[in-house]
């Protein structure tokens, strides 16, 4: 496995990840109602959707390298 | 007489040996650190007096931040690779450079967390859980050392091999990215299962 396929393992972690803390904190949120979790929680999904943008750029970038 | 497979990949298997050796290398991290997830485990569900929440004395916002320093370093690494991909060797020193400044911002947070642990006297005997806190993010901590070391030889002295063997210097920087990738993917396990759960 190349440091390109190895690399799009690692961002869809993070992907998961960004949208689970988001969760987490949001649902913190809900019980404590501190806004330093809502801003967090927003952030973190907004970090998701970034990354699935990323990911779909650097797999152009990368297009003509090997997984392997 | 030469090594084989040094450069170039073998026909058979399309790897260079570079890539089977550290493939086989953290094929063992990843029983060393399996292990310590599974200790991980049974201690929790087999303790009585767990910490959850606040009681844990973690502060998730440190390890938040911690946890985008080394997203962003793999992002770094990779751009690092890439960039000799496309023969862009000034771009290389750039991304190299973020990449071991972001590991050593990486280690100063966790200096600052560790510190404010022993100020509030929290060390390994004083629970279970600070035991395998401690261990878990220490090994953790030390692989990220490990891979700053390594990286900054690519970025000083090892960087001369570019002008003599472009194609091996590019493939020791794609080992280096395959640990250090593995390092930061581990920290992705890591930070939910001691941070948030």
């Amino acid at each position: 496995m190349s440091l390109k396929a190895f690399h799009i393992v690692f961002v869809t972690a993070s992907i998961l990840l960004a949208f689970g803390f988001g969760v987490w904190s949001l649902l913190d949120y809900q019980d404590h109602g501190n806004t330093a979790e809502l801003v967090g929680g927003l952030v973190s999904v907004l970090v998701g959707f970034a990354l699935i943008i990323y990911a779909k750029a650097i797999l152009r970038k990368l297009k003509n390298i090997s997984y392997l | 007489m030469d090594i084989p497979y040094v450069v170039q990949p073998r026909e058979d298997t399309g790897l260079f040996n570079a890539k089977v050796g550290i493939w086989l290398f953290l094929a063992s991290e990843v029983m060393l650190f399996g292990a310590l997830f599974s200790s991980y485990i049974l201690l929790r569900v087999g303790s009585i007096n767990w910490l959850y929440g606040e009681a844990k004395d973690l502060n998730v916002w440190l390890g938040t931040a911690n946890t985008a320093v080394l997203i962003t370093s793999s992002i770094t690494m990779v751009m690092a690779w890439a960039s000799l991909k496309l023969n862009e060797f000034g771009k290389f020193k750039a991304y190299m450079g973020a990449t071991i400044l972001l590991g050593l911002v990486f280690m100063v947070i966790k200096a600052f967390e560790y510190n404010a642990k022993f100020h509030h006297g929290h060390f390994p005997a004083a629970h279970t859980f600070y035991a395998i806190y401690f261990t878990l993010t220490g090994l953790h901590a030390l692989h990220v050392l490990g891979g700053m070391v390594v990286n900054s030889f690519y970025w000083g002295p090892g960087s001369k091999m570019w002008k003599t063997d472009p194609v091996r210097f590019t493939n020791r920087v794609e080992i280096g990215g395959l640990f250090w990738h593995f390092v930061d993917l581990v920290w992705i396990f890591l930070f939910p299962v001691l941070y948030l759960l």
